[in-house]
């Protein structure tokens, strides 16, 4: 049996992705797919920094080791993108679980310095690894997937519906999660690591759970970026896009599974329809920063119970 | 009663130059509310600290003597948790932004499974089972202790002596065998302490074992069937209540203090 809820989500999922039909505008669906782009690896995030409460400054590392890992099997090996994704999810990981190792030791501040760190590291490491990733020049000629006999080719429709897919089940999943057993455990954690340890709650494992769970979804992103644009760079890759994926998640209501994705397509799409503006499109951008987070401070969806007594 | 359920062993605790504990000996009984008292900065939330995982000593033993033999010390706090300590805090921690029934099934933690996978599986049916046996026990304990109409409201909302009341319920949670109160009485109105008293004496009727921490006689010694009393980080006596009002060492140490003041 398939409950209620689950059918009403599947419906609107259904409903976005057949949203290309009533608007075929290339330019939009584009917009839109970098949106579901930006709300998976928002979604990821928000396992690490609302869930668990780790404040990681270095997110984009791990979805460039998606993007990487892709690009190498399928240029190396032929590997096809269904098999890649998996693997890409997998390795980003595994490095999110191994880079919280040295890093869960420390908290708040010195882990924000620490995964800044591990970010800036991998990118550097993919700029001067020549041999196996071009450079700076990264890598090109990234096969597209193939589904069937449909190559996903360079239209951005069918990669929208594919995010779109991965967007749902993994906010599917996340919605769950927050209300579980685990949920509860990692927002102990992060409240009070100290009392959540008294009542029985690893707080390393619920740590290292979060990096793996949120390394796993950036790997997917970047495995579908990587397929998408057929070429990669380390420079796409960079702190920027670390700090744009936090301000979605902060932006959206930190731990909300809806705000977060909100926030991700409010501040992937503001850019765009700032557009008139033409210079003064980034100040606009950022002014609309500062103003929702001073009259809203929770975020748009945020669910803190009250405004932090101070 | 039938046998020790805790015993700590030359328990050693050093900060730095300071002795925080030396060489502190004693047992809990099976089934008894036992008592730590001693003036401030005696030692009394260390050795807590040190039982429930959160500190390491640096010498000494403590054992769980309960359905297993265990030997605590080397275990992190989470894993004292597993092993049936559950413990309180005396400057209360709960988690503020988490609602009532949420900090309570927190507790339940240690006695559930669901993990990943099965949170996220629509139609795991042990995990629907599990998430209604936990609900329904920490319902349970907030109706018992009077919390069952603020359930829902945050932690941070709750007056002083209904956070207190939820930090019994969290711990009670996770169906421990020894319960580790610290200063549970702490700040409570006289009518509270009472309910207080009522409800350990309950607990203790139904099994339970409990370490107390307490600076109110009046609660400490109508509860207690054991008191170890501590000073400067040393146990200087250890009695029945009756015992330990007439212990000379104990008069002078701590409650004769008292009495200078006057």
């Amino acid at each position: 049996m398939i409950p209620g809820r689950l059918l009403r989500f599947l419906a609107i999922a259904a409903a976005l992705i057949l949203l290309p039909i009533i608007d075929g505008n290339p330019y939009h669906i584009d917009i839109l797919a970098t949106a579901a782009l930006y709300a998976l690896l928002a979604l990821g995030l928000n396992i690490i920094v609302g869930f668990a409460g780790l404040l990681h400054l270095g997110y984009a590392a791990l979805f460039a080791i998606g993007a990487y890992t892709y690009a190498l099997l399928n240029l190396r090996m032929g590997c096809s993108f269904w098999l890649a994704l998996p693997i890409s999810g997998g390795m980003a990981g595994v490095a999110g679980v191994l880079l919280g190792l040295p890093a869960i030791r420390v908290r708040g501040d010195y882990l924000a310095i620490v995964t800044l760190g591990f970010g800036e590291i991998v990118r550097i490491v993919f700029t001067n690894l020549e041999e196996w990733t071009g450079g700076p020049n990264g890598l090109m000629g990234i096969a597209h997937p193939v589904f069937g006999s449909f190559n996903f080719g360079v239209n951005s429709t069918p990669y929208y519906g594919l995010l779109v897919v991965l967007v749902a089940a993994t906010a599917w999943a996340c919605a769950k999660l927050r209300g579980s057993r685990m949920g509860l455990a990692w927002r102990a954690v992060k409240e009070d690591e100290l009392a959540a340890g008294c009542l029985g709650i690893d707080a390393s494992r619920m740590k290292l759970l979060a990096l793996g769970l949120g390394g796993w979804i950036a790997g997917l992103a970047g495995c579908v970026f990587a397929a998408k644009q057929g070429t990669i760079t380390p420079d796409s890759f960079d702190f920027i896009l670390s700090v744009m994926i936090l301000a979605m998640v902060i932006l959206g209501g930190i731990g909300s599974v809806t705000g977060v994705i909100v926030g991700a397509v409010v501040l992937s799409a503001a850019p765009e329809l700032l557009r008139e503006f033409s210079a003064y499109r980034m100040l606009l951008f950022g002014l609309l920063m500062i103003v929702l987070m001073r009259v809203r401070p929770q975020g748009l969806f945020g669910t803190s119970v009250s405004p932090p007594a101070r | 009663m039938s046998g020790t359920l805790l015993k700590i062993e030359r328990l050693t605790k050093r900060f730095g130059g300071v002795v925080a504990l030396n060489q502190v000996s004693f047992e809990v009984s099976v089934g008894q509310i036992a008592s730590l008292i001693g003036p401030n900065g005696a030692g009394k939330t260390t050795l807590f600290n040190c039982v429930s995982g959160v500190l390491r000593p640096e010498e000494g033993r403590m054992q769980l003597l309960g359905t297993r033999c265990l030997d605590l010390g080397g275990l992190a706090s989470h894993e004292v948790a597993c092993v049936g300590i559950a413990r309180t805090f005396q400057n209360i921690r709960l988690f503020g932004q988490m609602t009532v029934l949420e900090n309570v099934l927190v507790g339940t933690h240690v006695r559930t499974h669901a993990g990943i996978l099965e949170a996220i599986w629509p139609w795991e049916r042990r995990t629907h089972q599990e998430d209604r046996w936990a609900l329904d026990r920490a319902m349970r304990l907030l109706e018992r202790l009077a919390l069952g109409g603020v359930a829902g409201r945050p932690a941070q909302a709750l007056s002083y002596g209904q956070q207190r009341r939820v930090e019994l319920a969290r711990a009670l949670a996770s169906d421990p065998e020894l319960l580790l109160l610290d200063e549970p009485a702490a700040g409570l109105a006289f009518h509270e302490r009472q309910e207080l008293m009522d409800f350990l004496r309950e607990l203790k009727q139904e099994g339970l074992t409990i370490l107390l921490i307490e600076h109110d006689m009046k609660v400490v010694m109508p509860v207690s069937d054991w008191v170890v009393v501590l000073d400067y980080g040393a146990k200087i006596a250890e009695g029945t209540p009756k015992e330990i009002q007439e212990d000379a060492k104990v008069i002078e140490a701590y409650l004769g203090a008292k009495t200078n003041g006057v």
